[in-house]
């Protein structure tokens, strides 16, 4: 047996380390030759900051980097390989249990385990990940020549989010979970503190590592109440009609559901505890934004469908309709935001609110369309939602902002750009042909088979996304071109190849879905009974509305 | 009347069969063409600049040539066989819901695939021409081809998902076309309004689309209408009214219409091509293809007929006052469309009417555009029609193409638009009671309109004096344009006559649209009360026009005007409504949400990280700071599992 879920996590982390250990000899000769860059990209504009590469490569300082650059591009191609050699291997008739299971005992006295294993829905975030970092890395690429390290501090710690980004998604022992949970942040805060943009990077870095820290505490709280009340930390001791945790009394699940919970929403982000992300975006490099936006937020979302349904089924029920109405909150208020937005990077942060709201409503429509398609829409929306953070990072790449007053007329000058620009904002909007459609759709039809109400209201952010993808797209692509912009370059090869693969799979998961569901679905199943099932002892308010969805049908309109 | 046999009267639509020749199993092809060639030009980037529009045209007249093969299969199979399914793949299925990429080839839809792809292919030959100086023409190509297949997609689909594929990719075409020319900012602004503005209709349908899902348990459409009868009043009522708002949207219906005037910012075969012959009409293809669903919804179809009568009225009138030729010409459109939308809301009565009239609209109002086309690459790109005039002998096969199709669309006798009209009047009346009088004499009065502001088009062009602005040296267009526009002229002649003589068409989709039409008599037609009083009309709306702008000279700049004059060139204030009821209170809205997003929401947890912040100078204490609170949390929740277990163990 070939352990390929901990080979996944170990690749990034060996790699991260080697980074580290690059001799530092080279990188003592770096003042010289980064100051020589800064001096000219101050000279002679942010434009054509990328054209002094080749003099800053040429010196140690960019040798050094550029070696880090390489092995970090390196480790991460290889981890993609592994993860997609393991998902070959991967058993779609099976794809409701767990696959590739590992348990070791870690802390044997506090019952404490390094346990791995995925099953459909995990193995298609894992994948995801594993898809995103080499292009980040690729789109990283020059974004740190100014700095003393070449940006090579910035390269090891995407490694290292890597390796913790595959590891919370295996993870299958809870207190595993919560220490990869609580790591993650780490790396994130530097990569937004350190190597981020602007003068409010810090005050942003700050801000996200102590919405995340207020979650993990209250989550806290409640691993340990699980492990109080289910006698062990391992996943599959703890799920199940047999186990000491499904007998627990429905108060005490739900509070042990909501400090899971608040922690999930938090890190979805959910309204009213969203305006993290905003800031956290835009004071992020670009590729620090698609690892954050695209990957990690879904732990949130991940960790309800895992977590808060499968642990505490007794207690779903009660909370259905107030997720719901959370979830409708954030659709409308994510994308009004949106629309009310001048930066880029915040504007593509509000879109996730509003697409984060979609994911929840989809989960906890309790029904096998809505939940297959909120893991579905995980994924695609790492997809579509890293390209766009990556488009914008071209743009920023090249003028140095990304507010749109600062833009105008791009499409005339750099063509591909804008035509990637479009594409990525398509599929942003969910147009039927590309990957986010299919999620969101099934979204919707799972949401209405629950209750008309709530998908009428969310169908409004149809309209909504309309609005401030195309307004963008006007405002930046479109109309005269801005004066300064008339050199703008287009799209270069090392940048086609980064938002290349990631348009392909958003075409290809928009006409040919089915293989994703396929993996996804039977994971569905397990999950899908749980809310609906428990109403039927539990008769609580929120199921109600579930059965009552049947009968009101026909007063719809 | 003289009721001949009528094997198809009262017919159900027909089941389908399954696909079992390789023409029909290989309909798929009839949408890769032109995919094809959509994926050639824009992903060939500017190597196939040189030579791209000659496969983008090429694709389209092969998708044509297939569907004639499909035609000619289908006319090989008795009446009630002529329905057949097409799968292709699964597109995505979750416990009990299913989509497929699953065509239906049968009599309603290959009608439309015969026009969408000759029209089509005939405004790629013309765009040959007239886009010939365009830096941009292997993108216009790409755009236009893939126009072509999603209008194939939205019309072969056999399950309203796929068709909401088509439907809003083509509004996606629409977009990129109506923008095409985007660094315009008006025709930028143009684009966004179309496609938010159809976006209100889509969610209609996408509604309607849960709805069917949910309540009657499927979205394809054989299992949709078998489900019809056990279907509450309630569901169908509501699906039916969505789907009306999804039709509004695409087929520029009120209160939905705002979009079309505005969309003529798009290259003029854009305009013909979509936002007149084929795309607009969907909405028509889309009422009369869920038949059954409104059918069973007396209340949708009245409100279907209802918005039909306004838009043909309200289509009128704005285009009897617009001295832009392509904003004339699209009122026209609107107000066209809406006749057919208002037969469609007849039932199966209408079916046949709205269909036949579609096409041969689809024929004389492409040719119409292409002929302004022709006029405006003549007149230095301008559309005034008050700097127009005296154009008749200087383009002499733009004006006698554009005259025919002039004749054909105020229904003059026996010309290709008169037989369509009269099938719909005659539908409307046939309904009896107050509701057909009061529809019948909605569409006489919608033709009466159509004559004068076409009229006033043609005399304001072509006749009277020379009203040129300096330096305009107009000339007759290449044959590469006048050959399309010659087709067109063909068609708007005779259609209507091959079409309705012996009830050809009636008889060819009664076993789709389960239609029980009218036999269409002619010599009724010419002694009819409502026969007579639409000659009336007619010959009362040109001797209008004719007075007005052909016997007193037109004026270079348009008069003051009256309070109607006024308000229909405004657009009868659509843009002012929207903008009253939805944009401003939508910016209000956004600019009171940003304010309690910052001050509220954020203002709590800004000032506790300001305060961290704060309490270090700079970065690097920040850092180090966090460090410490963390470890420090760290630390604590360590403390706490050690102490449970301790308390535990």
């Amino acid at each position: 047996m070939i352990p390929w879920l901990t080979i996944a996590i170990a690749l990034p982390a060996v790699g991260a380390a080697l980074v580290w250990a690059l001799p530092r000899t080279a990188a003592k000769a770096s003042p010289a030759g980064a100051a020589q860059a800064a001096e000219a990209s101050a000279s002679t504009g942010g434009a054509t900051a990328t054209a002094v590469r080749p003099a800053a490569t040429a010196t140690g300082a960019g040798g050094s980097a550029e070696t880090a650059k390489r092995l970090t591009l390196g480790f991460s191609l290889a981890t993609l390989l592994v993860v997609a050699a393991m998902a070959l291997r991967f058993d779609t008739s099976q794809a409701a249990g767990l696959q590739f299971e590992e348990v070791h005992p870690w802390i044997e006295r506090f019952g404490v385990n390094y346990a791995v294993g995925v099953d459909g829905i995990a193995l298609v975030l894992i994948l995801m990940s594993a898809v995103l970092v080499p292009l980040v890395v690729l789109a990283a690429w020059n974004e740190h020549e100014d700095r003393p390290d070449g940006g090579r501090g910035y390269f090891a710690l995407i490694l290292v989010l890597e390796a913790m980004m595959i590891g919370v998604f295996a993870a299958t022992d809870v207190f595993l979970f919560y220490v990869f949970f609580e790591a993650m942040l780490i790396p994130v805060y530097f990569m937004i503190g350190r190597y981020g943009r602007g003068d409010d990077r810090t005050r942003a870095a700050v801000k996200f590592l102590l919405y995340s820290l207020a979650g993990g505490l209250v989550m806290l709280v409640s691993v340990i109440g699980v492990y109080v009340i289910g006698g062990s930390f391992l996943w599959t001791d703890l799920v199940g009609e047999g186990s000491a945790l499904a007998a627990v009394d429905p108060a005490t699940a739900r509070w042990l559901f909501l400090g899971f919970f608040i922690a999930f929403a938090i890190k979805a982000p959910m309204w009213p505890v969203h305006t993290w992300l905003p800031s956290a975006a835009g004071a992020s490099r670009p590729g620090t934004a698609v690892l954050l936006v695209g990957v990690l937020d879904k732990v949130g979302t991940y960790g309800m469908l895992r977590y808060c349904l499968e642990l505490f089924p007794a207690a779903v029920s009660w909370f259905v309709w107030p997720v719901v109405a959370l979830s409708l909150v954030s659709i409308i208020y994510g994308a009004i935001l949106a629309i009310g937005q001048n930066d880029m990077m915040r504007l593509v942060a509000y879109t996730s609110v509003s697409h984060f709201g979609f994911i929840t409503l989809g989960i906890f429509a309790l029904t096998a369309q809505g939940q297959a398609g909120a893991a579905l829409y995980m994924v695609n929306h790492g997809f579509a939602t890293g390209a766009l953070f990556l488009v914008v990072g071209f743009l920023v790449a090249r003028r140095g902002s990304s507010l749109i007053s600062d833009y105008g007329g791009v499409q005339k000058v750099a063509p591909k750009l804008a035509g990637v620009f479009l594409v990525t904002g398509l599929a942003g909007l969910a147009l039927p042909g590309l990957a986010p459609f299919v999620s969101e759709f099934l979204v919707f039809v799972g949401a209405y088979a629950f209750h008309p109400v709530p998908a009428v209201i969310a169908a409004v952010g149809v309209v909504l996304a309309a609005l401030y993808i195309l307004w963008m797209y006007q405002r930046t692509m479109n109309g005269p071109t801005k004066e300064g912009l008339t050199g703008l370059r287009d799209l270069s090869a090392r940048e086609t190849w980064a938002v290349a693969p990631l348009l392909a799979l958003i075409l290809v998961l928009g006409v040919y879905p089915q293989p994703a569901l396929d993996v996804i679905n039977p994971a569905v199943e397990r999950t899908v009974g749980i809310g609906s099932g428990a109403a039927d002892t539990a008769a609580a308010g929120g199921s109600e509305g579930a059965a009552g969805a049947q009968e009101e049908e026909g007063d719809a309109e | 009347m003289a009721v001949t046999s009528h094997a198809y009267l009262a017919a159900e639509p027909a089941v389908a069969t399954a696909a079992d020749s390789a023409v029909l199993s290989g309909a798929w092809l009839l949408i890769a063409l032109p995919l094809a060639g959509a994926a050639i030009l824009l992903l060939g980037g500017r190597r196939t600049d040189k030579w791209g529009h000659w496969p983008a045209t090429a694709l389209p007249v092969a998708s044509f040539v297939w569907a004639l093969l499909v035609l000619f299969d289908l006319l090989g199979r008795a009446p009630d066989a002529r329905s057949v399914s097409v799968p292709v793949y699964q597109w995505f299925s979750v416990g009990g819901f299913e989509a497929g990429v699953d065509l239906l080839v049968d009599p309603l839809s290959i009608s439309f695939v015969l026009l969408i792809t000759f029209v089509g292919s005939l405004i790629h030959v013309y765009s040959v021409g007239y886009m010939a100086e365009d830096p941009g023409r292997r993108r216009f190509f790409a755009y236009l081809n893939l126009f072509v297949a999603a209008m194939l997609v939205l019309v072969l689909a056999d399950n309203f998902v796929l068709l909401f594929l088509g439907w809003e990719g083509v509004g996606l075409a629409s977009y990129l076309l109506i923008g095409f020319w985007q660094y315009k900012p008006s025709a930028a602004v143009a684009a966004k309004k179309a496609f938010l503005i159809n976006r209100v209709g889509d969610m209609g349908l996408l509604i309607a689309i849960m709805i069917m899902f949910s309540a009657l348990g499927a979205v394809s459409f054989s299992d949709v209408f078998a489900a019809v009868p056990g279907a509450s009043d309630g569901v169908l009522l509501a699906i039916g009214l969505l789907l009306l708002l999804g039709a509004c949207g695409k087929s520029a219906q009120l209160p939905l219409q705002a979009w079309l005037l505005d969309a003529m910012e798009g290259p003029t075969p854009v305009s013909a091509l979509i936002h007149a012959a084929t795309m607009v009409t969907a909405g028509v293809y889309l009422i009369v293809r869920a038949g059954p669903v409104f059918e069973g919804a007396p209340v949708a179809q009245t409100a279907v007929t209802v918005v039909g009568a306004a838009t043909m009225l309200a289509g009128g009138i704005i285009a009897s006052a617009k001295d832009d030729i392509k904003k004339s010409l699209a009122g026209s459109t609107m107000s066209q469309i809406g006749m057919m939308v208002l037969a469609a809301g007849l039932g199966p009565v209408g079916y046949v009417a709205a269909i036949a009239h579609l096409v041969t609209h689809g024929f004389f109002k492409a040719g119409l555009f292409l002929g302004a086309g022709s006029v405006m690459h003549a007149m230095n790109d301008g559309v005034n029609m008050r700097r127009y005039g005296g154009l008749a002998r200087i383009m002499p096969v733009t004006f006698a193409t554009f005259g025919l199709g002039y004749l054909a669309i105020i229904g003059f006798p026996l010309l290709s638009g008169w037989w369509t009209k009269e099938s719909i009047i005659s539908a409307a009346f046939g309904t009896g009671g107050t509701q057909g009088m009061v529809l019948g004499t909605a569409v006489i009065a919608g033709a009466g309109l159509t004559a004068f502001y076409m009229s006033r088009m043609v005399f304001m062009t072509f006749l009277g004096k020379k009203r040129w602005e300096e330096g305009v040296h107009p000339h007759e267009s290449p044959v590469s344009m006048t050959a399309p526009m010659v087709v067109l002229a063909v068609g708007s002649v005779a259609l209507g006559a091959f079409l309705t003589l012996g009830d050809r068409f009636a008889g060819f989709l009664a076993p789709a649209t389960g239609a029980h039409p009218h036999h269409f008599d002619v010599a009724h037609a010419f002694t009819s009360p409502y026969g007579l009083a639409a000659l009336g009309v007619l010959v009362v709306g040109v001797a209008a026009a004719w007075a007005v702008y052909l016997r007193k000279p037109v004026a270079e700049t348009a008069p003051k005007g009256n309070l109607v004059t006024v308000a229909a060139s405004r657009e009868l204030y659509g843009n002012e409504i929207n903008e009253g009821l939805l944009m401003r209170p939508g910016q209000a809205l956004t600019g009171a949400l940003l304010v309690i997003e910052d001050k509220v929401i954020d203002g709590a947890v800004n000032g506790l990280g300001a305060g961290v912040r704060d309490s270090s100078s700079g970065l690097g204490r920040a850092q180090t700071g966090f460090a410490r609170t963390y470890a420090l949390t760290m630390l604590f929740g360590a403390v706490v599992v050690a102490a449970t277990l301790a308390v535990r163990l």
